[in-house]
Formats: structure tokens, C-alpha cells, sequence
């Protein structure tokens, strides 16, 4: 997948030095026009389609009523950096408040980035705004956690698959509208005849579906998903998930599949991330991560997935990690994970370790030859440690 | 792991995989539109209306609220007694065709008399025309004071509330300056220069001093309202801010500015009466619901009809609006269908 195509030899690294990523192509617009004709190229599959290149977003700590101070920053997301390419499906896992919800915002352009780039398509959507910027949200949109709030109570559901086709007239004329939304819901699942209800007449797992079906109307190109299916009950989970994987294929979709559950993430992911505080510790195929992990977070992370096997269970190492996760507000020095690692050395407080692929592995066919933030990385099989 | 159906659902939608290519669907309309089983039975009486009326013109939340209230009671009696009000307050002579003026001293605090079913107040002057003509004044500074301050309040609150900001912290602290003014000593200050005996002033002094309440409870509700996740949806989709404010946060956000706007209706009314027994709202010969209150409250004891026939119009117009607000708070909530 990911080419590592030049590692970074800077005197000083940075913090968001990331030799991993490929090399973005950006297309030079100068008119508003020229822009949004770019958003239409096609990209081949297995192609970058979306680049992010070291992404930050702080959020401002301020003090006082009337004249407002800044005496400090959340730094939600430090420095992230990755490609997702055509077709396929990135998970990007992590546990609460380490920055993955605030990525989807970033990439669908709801929160403004304090520095960093997202490339669509070899534009930096951070910077678009206006027409251009409304031809992006047609290509990119984004399928809520929770699907209580994200349906508006008061619409419709005819109104709310339908509301993209009002924003976006160019889409479907308005005589073929109702159609288009009784379409979706049959791709997703529903009745066709549930176009007048409200939300509220509905099941979770259906109010799921009729947020999927508003992202599908756009015929978008890139899904995020924000935790799609944490607020649903197991056995719904596997439906809804099972729908998109069936909806990625009919639609040639590329997911950004963000969850805290690692067997869903493994079960729809290509490739996977995993953050931790605002960064990204490890990512790579999902059989490099789940099978090799060489980041200790990884391995405590998977050491903590439950195996329904009690003998295997006995058997297998429980990475437990110590105290708590540092404050985004004041992250640590060097790794970010130094506080609550066994391996930890003075290495660690003072060097910030790139994503990259580890010196060791390097060159070598081993699957642990993927990009991983640690000094020590090294494999530790925790899956089946017995 | 084979994708099941999920309870209630026909099997026929989730059935409709293989198709190809992007959404161009339309050659699969006609077998999904016909044969479509009815919606399920778990959900009552409200899934077989919808699943009856579907397939047919496509349906909003206003249009459900209007069928609602058609069909509402409580909305069709405060209706009426409303109407009823409105011509009154326009065209008083149609039931009362006396002069509220023509006052006989001799009668004082009488009875009920034939002709004057409602007795004499202390004045003299037959208590039912004087109720019937002073519905006009009562109304109007009630309807006129509320819709002035519910739309600037509203408007000021939503859009303080959804951009927030430095506009926001000056209206807000303008509010609190507001709040600061007490209604009877500012309405006798601000009033007592005023020369006109009209209901302008009054009105104009309520909107002054009653929107700060509007814009606050707007302000929170628009606030609460756009961190909903179906408005970053919105927001995703590339909506504009009028089409989020307009079809996403105002419909969340109205129903408290409906309750407290129906009910600070009575309290303009109520206030009206203050301000004219303090003798800086309407004066004699004037005629209002107020007026007459704060007249007769003198002699309740010797003449309580004087008091109770104007003090009960007012009460039976105050609860009007209030269940007017309420049924058309509920009909816009969809989940109290």
C-alpha cells in the first residue's frame, strides 16, 4: 500500500515529521472555475485520493469574561499525517478524546485547521472556500455516531435524504427528487414507503441506515465515518456494517472508518491507525497491525480485545497500562505514550519518534516492516501469545 | 456474516443488492413502488397513516402540523374564542350597540338590569358594552405587544445565539442593562412624557422592556439547538446559514419562545391595566379591560360584578393564546404524534 518514498533526514525532526506518506501531486488553480472543474478528475483505484499531511488543530484555552486571554491550547490532533486511498477502507482507532472525531471535522472541513493540509484530489481543501468548497462537500461526506441526534426530529425523512438534492440542485432535478430518496432508501435497506415519517418512528439501526442513505445522495466519493456503529446494539452493528461494506463496493466508496471497536475496525478495514493523544502511533495493513503490532500501544490496545476462546484466554499476556491518559492540553515531551510505557527510556522524554518504518525492519519482507512512532519497536504477538 | 434484515423490515428492500453502477436506478422505481407490504405493525396507528398516505404528495412538518391542529380541539376552541376576540376588537357595535361612554350616575354599582345584562360599574356606564368595547385596546396591546416582542426577541436571540461573537456578548449585556429597568418605574418615566392616548406608546414601551426576556430564552435554545449533530450534518452537506437557521435551528428552537410568549401575553395585558391605573397607559375616556379592572377594584365588595366581568374577559382571552401556544407547540414536535 503506502510507499515509503523518501525518509526524512532533517538535523532537527520535527514533530510531525512523517517520512511515510507519498508524495502529494497539487494541481495549480488559479479561478474559483478551474478549481471545481479539478474536483471532478477521477482517481484509479488505489490511488491517494485524500492526502493529509501533518494536520493540527488546537483548541484554544482562554481565560476571562470581557477581554479573553489564550493561556494555553487543547492540541487535539498534532500532527497527523496520511493517505487514503481510492476504494479502499482506513480505520483509524484510538481510545476517547485522543482526536479522532476532530479529524472527521477537520477533513469535512467543520472545523477550521490550525495548520496542516488536506489534499482532495491534489487540492488543499483547508483553503477552498465558496463554490469550490461546495463541490468538495459533494464528494466528501460523513455518517454520524449517533443516530438520535444526527436526524433532525422536525423533518421527514423524505425531507432529510432529500435535503442534499435542495442544497446541491445541480444533483437531481426537482421533479426527480422523491424518487431519487425512495432509491435510497432501497439501497440502504428501508422500505420506500417510510419517505414521510419522522425519526423518531424509527429504530436506531434504521436511523443509522437513513444517515448512510443522506451521505450516499450526493454520490460522494469518500465516506467519513465517525464511529457509525458505537451507539447500536451488537447485532445491529453487523448489519449496518455489513451495508456499508455492500455500499463501498456498488459505489466505489473509500471509507475513513473512525471506531474504538477493534474487531469492527479489522472486519472493514484495509489498513489501519492508531492514535494516541493526537497522533497517529502506528498504521499500516490491518494484518500488520493486528498480527505484528510493534507500537507498545498497539499491543496493550489488542492485549485488551476479548477473545472468545477461554482457553486461548488464559493463556495470552494482558498488557495493563498504568494511569491515565496525559492532558491534550499538556502532552508530554518526546512520546507522547513515554508516561504509561514499560519500555520508556530518557530516549523517549527527549526525541519525538517519527511514524516510520522501523530501522530493523527495514527493507526486510517481515509484516512488521510498516510505519510505527516508537524507538523501540519491536513485534510482540499478543493475539495469540498463549 | 450474511446481511439480515433487521425486525420489521421487508425483506424485498434489503433483497436489492446486485445492482451496479452509481444511482442510476430509475428502472428499479416501478417494482419498489409497487407491491410494497404496509409499513410494520409495531409501530401503531401512526405508521399505518403515514404508510397510507405515502406514495401520494410529499409531506414537511408544517403541512403535518396544520393536519394536526385541524383535528386538535384545544387549537379549534382558542381558535374560535380568538376569532371571536379579533371581531369584537374591530367591530364592537355588532354585539354591543350601546356607547360606552353614555354613563347615568343614578345607576351606580346597579345590578343587572334587562338591557344591561351585565350590571352598572361605578361610574354608571353599563358594564357589558364597556367589556365589549374594551377588548380592542386589551387585544391589541396583548397581540401587538408579544408579536413585537417574540419576532425582535426571537430574531435578536437566534442570530446572537447561532453566530455568537462580539455581537453576541454587546446584545447580551445590553439584555442585562434591560433587566435592570423596573417596568412600573420605567413605564412611568418613559410614559408620563408621552402625550398620546393611544395604544402606541404602551406597546411600544412593552416590545422596549419585554424583548430581553424573548432574546434570552431564543439565545439558549438556538445555542443547544446548533450543536446538534443534524446541524454539522447540514453543515457537511454545504448548507447555507439561512437554510440552517431557517430549516434546522428556528423549528428546534421555537417551542420555548411559544410557551413564554403565550404567556407573557396575559402579563401584557395585565401590565397594560397597571399602567393606566397609574395613569400613564390609556386614560379615560379611553375605554380597556384595564381601565375598568383598576376602576372597579375600589367597590369589589359592594359591586364585584363591575371587577369580575372585564378581570374574566381577560382571563378567558390570556387563556386562549396560552392554549393556542401550547397546541401549536405540540403540533410541531412530531414525537407527540
Amino acid at each position: 500500500m503506502a510507499e515509503p518514498s523518501k525518509l526524512a533526514k532533517d538535523d532537527e525532526p520535527k514533530d510531525d515529521a512523517t517520512p511515510n506518506v507519498s508524495e502529494v501531486e497539487t494541481v495549480d488553480v488559479t479561478t474559483e472555475e478551474e478549481a471545481v472543474a479539478a474536483l471532478d478528475a477521477t482517481v484509479e483505484r488505489g490511488e491517494p485520493i485524500l492526502q493529509v499531511r501533518n494536520l493540527v488543530k488546537h483548541f484554544p484555552l482562554t481565560q476571562g469574561i470581557l477581554f479573553k486571554k489564550q493561556i494555553g491550547a487543547v492540541k487535539a490532533v498534532d500532527g497527523v499525517s496520511f493517505d487514503l486511498y481510492q476504494g479502499e477502507t482506513l480505520g483509524i482507532v484510538g481510545e476517547s478524546g485522543c482526536g479522532k472525531s476532530t479529524v472527521a471535522k477537520l477533513l469535512m472541513n467543520l472545523e477550521q485547521a490550525t495548520a496542516g493540509e488536506i489534499f482532495y484530489k491534489g487540492q488543499d481543501i483547508t483553503r477552498l472556500s465558496g463554490r469550490a468548497l461546495k463541490a468538495v462537500r459533494r464528494n466528501i461526506q460523513m455518517v454520524f455516531q449517533d443516530p438520535y441526534t444526527s436526524l433532525n426530529p422536525r423533518m421527514t425523512v423524505g425531507d432529510i435524504i432529500g435535503e442534499p438534492f435542495d442544497i446541491h440542485p445541480e444533483v437531481a432535478p426537482k421533479g426527480d427528487r422523491r424518487r431519487k430518496v425512495q432509491e435510497l432508501l432501497d439501497v440502504v435497506g428501508l422500505n420506500p414507503e417510510y419517505i414521510n415519517r419522522y425519526p423518531h418512528q424509527f429504530s436506531g439501526g434504521q436511523r443509522q441506515r437513513i444517515g448512510i442513505a443522506r451521505g450516499l445522495a450526493l454520490n460522494p466519493e469518500i465516506i467519513i465515518c465517525d464511529e457509525p456503529v458505537s451507539a447500536l446494539d451488537v447485532s445491529v452493528q453487523a448489519q449496518v456494517i455489513n451495508l456499508m461494506e455492500r455500499l463501498q463496493d456498488e459505489f466505489n466508496l473509500s471509507y475513513l472508518f473512525i471506531a474504538h471497536d477493534l474487531s469492527i475496525v479489522r472486519h472493514i478495514s484495509d489498513r489501519v491507525g492508531v492514535m494516541y493523544l493526537g497522533k497517529i502511533a502506528e498504521i499500516g495493513t490491518d494484518e500488520q497491525i493486528y498480527e505484528h503490532p510493534t507500537h507498545p500501544y498497539t499491543q496493550a490496545l489488542l492485549s485488551a480485545v476479548p477473545v472468545p476462546d477461554p482457553d486461548a484466554r488464559e493463556g495470552r499476556e494482558r498488557i495493563i497500562l498504568t494511569g491515565d491518559v496525559p492532558s491534550p492540553a499538556n502532552p508530554p515531551s518526546g512520546c507522547r505514550f513515554r508516561t504509561r510505557c514499560w519500555k520508556a527510556q530518557d530516549k523517549c522524554a527527549e526525541e519525538v519518534p517519527l511514524l516510520a518504518i522501523p530501522e530493523r525492519f527495514k527493507g526486510t519482507d517481515s509484516p512488521a516492516a510498516h510505519e510505527s512512532a516508537c524507538h523501540f519497536a519491536e513485534e510482540k504477538d499478543v493475539v495469540h501469545a498463549a | 456474516m450474511p446481511e439480515q434484515p433487521p425486525p420489521h423490515e421487508p425483506e424485498r428492500a434489503v433483497a436489492g443488492t446486485g445492482m451496479g453502477g452509481a444511482m442510476d436506478l430509475g428502472a428499479r422505481e416501478a417494482s419498489t413502488l409497487e407491491g410494497a407490504p404496509g409499513g410494520p405493525e409495531s409501530t401503531g396507528p401512526v405508521a399505518l397513516r403515514s404508510s397510507a398516505a405515502s406514495g401520494g404528495r410529499a409531506r414537511s412538518l408544517w403541512s403535518d402540523a396544520w393536519r394536526d391542529l385541524r383535528r386538535n380541539p384545544v387549537f379549534l376552541v382558542s381558535a374560535l374564542v380568538i376569532c371571536f376576540l379579533v371581531v369584537i376588537a374591530i367591530r364592537p357595535s355588532l354585539i354591543a350597540p350601546g356607547n360606552p361612554l353614555t354613563c347615568d350616575l343614578a345607576r351606580a354599582q346597579d345590578g343587572p338590569a334587562p338591557g344591561h345584562p351585565f350590571g352598572f360599574d361605578g361610574q354608571g356606564c353599563d358594564v357589558y358594552t364597556r367589556t365589549v368595547h374594551g377588548a380592542r385596546a386589551s387585544v391589541t396591546v396583548g397581540v401587538c405587544a408579544t408579536l413585537g416582542v417574540a419576532l425582535l426577541g426571537s430574531v435578536l436571540g437566534g442570530l446572537a445565539g447561532y453566530f455568537g461573537g462580539a455581537s453576541d456578548a454587546l446584545l447580551s449585556r445590553a439584555t442585562d442593562i434591560f433587566f435592570a429597568i423596573p417596568v412600573v418605574l420605567g413605564g412611568l418615566v418613559l410614559l408620563s412624557v408621552v402625550t398620546s392616548n393611544t395604544v402606541w406608546p404602551v406597546v411600544g414601551f412593552i416590545v422596549l422592556l419585554g424583548w430581553p426576556q424573548i432574546f434570552r430564552i431564543a439565545r439558549g435554545s438556538v445555542i443547544a439547538a446548533k450543536q446538534q449533530d443534524y446541524v454539522q450534518a447540514a453543515r457537511a452537506l454545504g448548507a447555507s446559514h439561512s437554510r440552517i437557521l431557517l430549516r434546522h435551528i428556528a423549528p428546534n428552537a421555537v417551542a420555548p419562545v411559544i410557551v413564554v410568549a403565550t404567556i407573557a401575553l396575559g402579563t401584557y395585558i395585565a401590565l397594560e391595566a397597571t399602567l393606566s391605573y397609574l395613569g400613564v397607559g390609556l386614560k379615560p375616556p379611553s375605554v380597556s379591560w384595564g381601565i375598568d379592572i383598576s376602576a372597579a377594584s375600589p367597590y369589589v365588595r359592594n359591586a364585584p360584578h363591575a371587577l369580575l366581568w372585564p378581570a374574566g374577559a381577560l382571563a378567558i382571552t390570556v387563556l386562549a393564546f396560552i392554549m393556542l401556544g401550547d397546541a401549536v407547540r405540540d403540533a410541531l414536535d412530531p414525537r407527540l404524534r
